[in-house]
């Protein structure tokens, strides 16, 4: 399988060695579209629903949840994104540097904001976004969708709309791309 | 997936003293710069435009010459980030008491700061400071040497109207011997590839220009239909000790942009100056608030490049360690 540069996970980039293949790209399809159908009846429609990636891995997610709830819905619904850096906790602990300028479609008063992200860890990126989306207004309500929930919480923070639950140790790495989603190692 | 996270130059760059310590490619140092300012320039446009990045850290300005903007673009930029400033101005400070200037620097680090922000009268007083000091150093401006941020922000400025800097042709008109803004813009514009003409009064050029990638003239009139950007200089009386011009209104009305002179410009050009205007002098007061003036542009991007330049030195990832998440 494909060796792919990481910067980001520990510590601070390596090269990802995949071992397994744990989706493919027609699971992601399939996860996405079920995604939108759970989105759709928890929400009951998709009035005042907001749908923001995550950069730099939640982006192309949330594009692809937002044809998948256009397709089911027919109506339209915004899509943003959101650069965490300035948030972040761990802020001179590595290195930060956004990767993109935040681009929030719409005024976030009263929405409801479905944050979009491909793996969910520790949860503290989720946390910085909170606090991100907080100086944009108040939405209504804040909901989290992921591809992929590998466990080893840090903070008390949970999705609601899972892609898949992947049971890993703590110094597995987890790779989504648009060709399937891929447990690994991290190789200095 | 385009930009490594970590920059090992980052990792050295502590102080910014001059438009070279941008790093070996300062193109690539301006432009990382840039990029981090189009964040930081959301970031200002937002209703309430303050991030938590450098939350507990303290900026401290130390300003030796008067300042307005330079100044207040420091501290706008630091509170903007959430870092805690202090001013330290030397009319009400021991200095008056006759405290040397190590001394000073030694009790501001003793107070715990991270970032000190220098102007001085005398050229190179930042890069002493910097040597003494263990925090992060940035040269506001000193002397005639190098206002590296002004020129960060100028860049900014002709990127954000042009898209590009690289291939643009830029008038430097004034007062050139005396100006740190002409030494640093002249670094970074040619760096990026612009083509760099300074007019002025032989006068008021530097006593050498030896290895200065730029053209000279003494005639405006037939330089100014040939650019995209028009950069005025202050005429910079206070530094003046000899008389290098005739008279204020002998230089005026051969090197001031009037309005007929601005009919010159071809009509994409921008009027640019660094601040403090003299009206009248280097420029008219009608000119002044022409449509292609972007004065008001430049003092609203330094606030979002000083941001960057704090950002990258205080908290982008100088200190290293520490664990890590995804």
């Amino acid at each position: 399988m494909a060796e792919r540069e990481r910067r980001l996970t520990p510590p601070y980039g390596g090269v990802f060695v995949a071992r397994t293949r744990v989706m493919s790209a027609d699971d992601m399809q399939r996860a996405t579209k079920r995604m939108a159908h759970e989105i759709i009846e928890r929400n009951q429609g998709l009035d005042d629903v907001v749908v923001i990636g995550l950069q730099t891995g939640g982006v192309p997610l949330a594009a692809r949840l937002c044809e998948a709830l256009e397709l089911i819905d027919g109506s339209e619904v915004p899509l943003g994104c959101l650069d965490v850096a300035f948030y972040r906790d761990d802020i001179g602990l590595r290195p930060v540097l956004p990767e993109t300028v935040t681009d929030i479609p719409c005024d976030l008063d009263g929405r409801t904001v479905v944050l979009v992200d491909d793996v969910l860890f520790t949860g503290r990126t989720i946390r910085a976004a909170l606090d991100a989306l907080s100086d944009y207004g108040r939405a209504r309500a804040v909901q989290l969708a992921v591809m992929v929930d590998r466990g080893h919480r840090e903070l008390p923070i949970r999705p609601d709309f899972v892609g898949k639950n992947l049971p890993t140790r703590r110094d597995e790495a987890v790779d989504v791309t648009a060709d399937g989603v891929d447990l690994g190692e991290m190789v200095k | 997936m385009s930009r490594p996270v970590s920059n090992p130059r980052h990792g050295s760059m502590r102080n910014l003293l001059s438009i070279a310590d941008l790093g070996p490619d300062v193109a690539a140092g301006i432009d990382e710069v840039m990029t981090l300012t189009d964040s930081f320039v959301e970031v200002s446009e937002r209703t309430i435009p303050k991030v938590p990045a450098l939350r507990g850290r303290t900026v401290v300005s130390l300003f030796f010459e008067d300042s307005t903007r330079t100044r207040l673009s420091f501290e706008t930029a630091a509170k903007r980030l959430s870092a805690d400033t202090m001013n330290f101005s030397v009319s009400t400070s021991s200095v008056k008491k006759g405290e040397s200037l190590r001394d000073t620097i030694e009790t501001i680090e003793a107070m715990g700061v991270d970032a000190i922000v220098v102007r001085h009268a005398s050229a190179g007083v930042p890069r002493q400071v910097a040597q003494w000091a263990s925090s992060a150093v940035i040269n506001a401006g000193d002397g005639w040497h190098e206002h590296p941020t002004q020129a960060l922000l100028d860049c900014y400025t002709i990127r954000q109207r042009f898209g590009d800097v690289a291939g643009k042709r830029i008038a430097i008109v004034g007062d050139i011997r005396h100006s740190r803004v002409a030494r640093s813009n002249v670094a970074a514009f040619t760096a990026l590839g612009a083509d760099v003409t300074l007019v002025a009064p032989p006068t008021l050029l530097p006593p050498s220009l030896e290895g200065w990638p730029v053209k000279i003239s003494t005639d405006i009139d037939a330089v100014l239909p040939t650019v995209d950007v028009c950069y005025l200089l202050r005429m910079q009386r206070e530094r003046m000790t000899e008389a290098l011009i005739p008279s204020i209104r002998e230089y005026s009305n051969r090197f001031g942009l009037n309005e007929k002179r601005a009919e010159l410009l071809p009509d994409h050009a921008l009027i640019m100056h660094p601040g403090p205007m003299n009206r009248g002098v280097e420029i008219d007061a009608a000119v002044a608030d022409h449509p292609n003036t972007v004065i008001v542009d430049q003092v609203r991007n330094g606030v979002a490049v000083r941001m960057a330049v704090l950002f990258l030195l205080l908290g982008s990832g100088t200190t290293w360690g520490g664990e890590a998440d995804v």
